[in-house]
């Protein structure tokens, strides 16, 4: 009885997995060739997939543009949420509160619906426009920036107020005492508030579509005009776009890992 | 340091960016959208866009379509992300947070790639993915959604006390009764967080149709065609919906979690 509930727990986390991996992973197997599509025929492997993506133009300045804003917007997010959180934490309740509920808007909004109302307030009504970079910038902000809020908040609660007092005692100003004592603790909660905004606005799709110029893609926009076009030497580079992500993400969880791993055992031999 | 920086400030004050930003990108956007949804193209005020929006078959229609693909990729994800949460959470293997990131390591790979390869797939086994239009778009979103399911379910599961399900074991109840009477209802906040997590955007993201077949019927797909002729009025009216069905169900489920719908996107 106990056995065959362990094979049957087996057999089903291998299943779901399968569904995950599987269309992931065979992508990645056809982006070596020369096939056109999955399930094709293949005639035999090549780099050509490899080779157009970095040798496009399209391709390599969309992907630079996407990296780009991405950097760029989590850093503006991360400066403006990790001081938006130290703020609201040693504010008033009330105010506290309020800050708190209006940042869980963006986070609970549809994106479709964020994407359209900033588009309408900034492009429509005050007529900013798309290609000043102004409103998706602003828009991918919005997007990131509550995520900040919440990765730094719960790090202030833990955090020692009298650090901070006894900077001031000992003759620090209030903005001595911020950067060389509170930000200092913070940065490990404004590190991963920072990713988690990269990897939200290299992700996000809505958004970007209703504040972008129209010369401009990001990945997500780019893979959603190709699949519709017929050009196949793009979809099958695409491909390869997805593997080499797939292979960062991979690295990166895995770096994480160890490195959380590694800090663990030195802290425990301390 | 210069002088301005080392002026005198309260720690209080730090939040005035922050504050006057979401007053002017997050607030204001919404009263906005709430200002055309009741205007018309030249300005007066009317209920035309709200009427239209309930007498138009099309709307009415993508509406409750909408809501039922919403509802059966919801019921599939949590039926296939329980189990895994369920067994994870339980398993005395020492590296199951190995096995935890390989099921949500995919929410970093962008979505549009994902759901390009699912099309592949798709593609290559039905031949013709435009025959099965639900099946496949269903298919799509629980593809996209599955381990924003997996991810709360999996917290709320593993913090569950052990001596719980021990002692009702003790006092004579069989596995069945231990699942359904101590676990089940003890995971009810996971529940409700990955079920918020995966309902509303899979009422909104027309992307994963319009992606697999090129067509679009499905709340969100509404304002992009609104936007794509520049209607902004009856673009506004379907946003203030969404908006009050995304309020309704934030309101219903803030009840039993306090922690916020944030935690699953929040955990890196």
């Amino acid at each position: 009885m106990k056995i065959t509930k362990k094979v049957l727990s087996v057999i089903w986390l291998v299943l779901i997995l399968a569904f995950i991996y599987v269309p992931i992973l065979l992508l990645a197997v056809y982006s070596f060739t020369d096939a056109t599509m999955v399930g094709g025929a293949i005639d035999g492997f090549s780099f050509q997939n490899y080779i157009t993506l970095f040798e496009n133009e399209e391709l390599r300045g969309m992907i630079g543009g996407t990296v780009a804003l991405a950097l760029g917007s989590a850093l503006i997010a991360a400066i403006l949420g990790t001081l938006g959180a130290i703020g609201a934490f040693y504010s008033k309740k009330t105010a506290k509160h309020l800050i708190n509920y209006a940042n869980q808007i963006p986070v609970v909004n549809a994106d479709v619906v964020t994407g359209f109302s900033l588009c309408v307030l900034l492009v429509v009504l005050l007529g900013i426009g798309k290609e000043t970079f102004v409103p998706l910038v602003l828009g991918h902000v919005v997007l990131c920036t509550p995520f900040v809020y919440l990765s730094v908040i719960p790090r202030l609660k833990q955090m020692d107020n009298n650090l901070y007092e006894a900077a001031l005692d000992l003759g620090a100003t209030p903005t001595q005492a911020l950067f060389k004592v509170v930000i200092p603790q913070l940065l490990p909660s404004i590190l991963s508030g920072f990713m988690l905004a990269v990897t939200l606005s290299l992700d996000d799709y809505f958004i970007t579509t209703y504040t972008k110029p129209s010369t401009f893609d990001t990945i997500s926009t780019y893979v959603v005009n190709a699949t519709k076009g017929g050009q196949t030497d793009i979809k099958t580079a695409l491909w390869a776009l997805s593997t080499i992500i797939f292979l960062v993400v991979v690295i990166i969880v895995v770096l994480m890992n160890v490195l959380s791993g590694k800090k663990k055992t030195t802290e425990e031999r301390i | 340091m210069t002088k301005a920086l080392s002026l005198r400030f309260n720690r209080k004050q730090l939040c005035i960016p922050y504050a006057a930003f979401l007053i002017l990108f997050v607030i204001c956007p919404l009263l906005v959208i709430i200002y055309y949804a009741f205007t018309n193209s030249t300005g007066e005020f009317t209920f035309d866009n709200l009427i239209q929006f309930f007498t138009n078959d099309n709307t009415l229609g993508t509406l409750l379509y909408s809501i039922a693909i919403a509802a059966v990729t919801t019921l599939i994800c949590l039926v296939i992300a329980y189990p895994v949460a369920y067994i994870l959470a339980r398993s005395k293997f020492k590296k199951k947070y190995v096995l935890l990131m390989l099921f949500v390591l995919p929410m970093w790979i962008n979505f549009t790639l994902r759901i390009t390869a699912l099309k592949e797939i798709l593609t290559a086994i039905e031949t013709n993915i435009a025959m099965y239009p639900f099946l496949n778009t269903v298919i799509g979103m629980t593809y996209d959604f599955l381990p924003f399911m997996i991810l709360p379910l999996y917290t709320s599961l593993s913090k569950l006390d052990k001596s719980l399900t021990e002692a009702a074991e003790d006092l004579g109840a069989n596995s069945f009764t231990v699942f359904m009477r101590v676990i089940l209802p003890l995971s009810v906040p996971g529940i409700i967080s990955g079920v918020t997590m995966v309902l509303l955007p899979s009422m909104t993201n027309y992307v994963v149709l319009d992606m697999l077949y090129n067509s679009t019927y499905i709340m969100g797909s509404l304002i992009g065609s609104y936007f794509a002729t520049y209607d902004w009025n009856n673009g506004s009216m379907i946003s203030l919906i969404l908006l009050i069905i995304i309020f309704i169900i934030t309101l219903a489920t803030n009840r039993f979690n306090d922690s916020g719908d944030a935690a699953g996107r929040t955990i890196l």
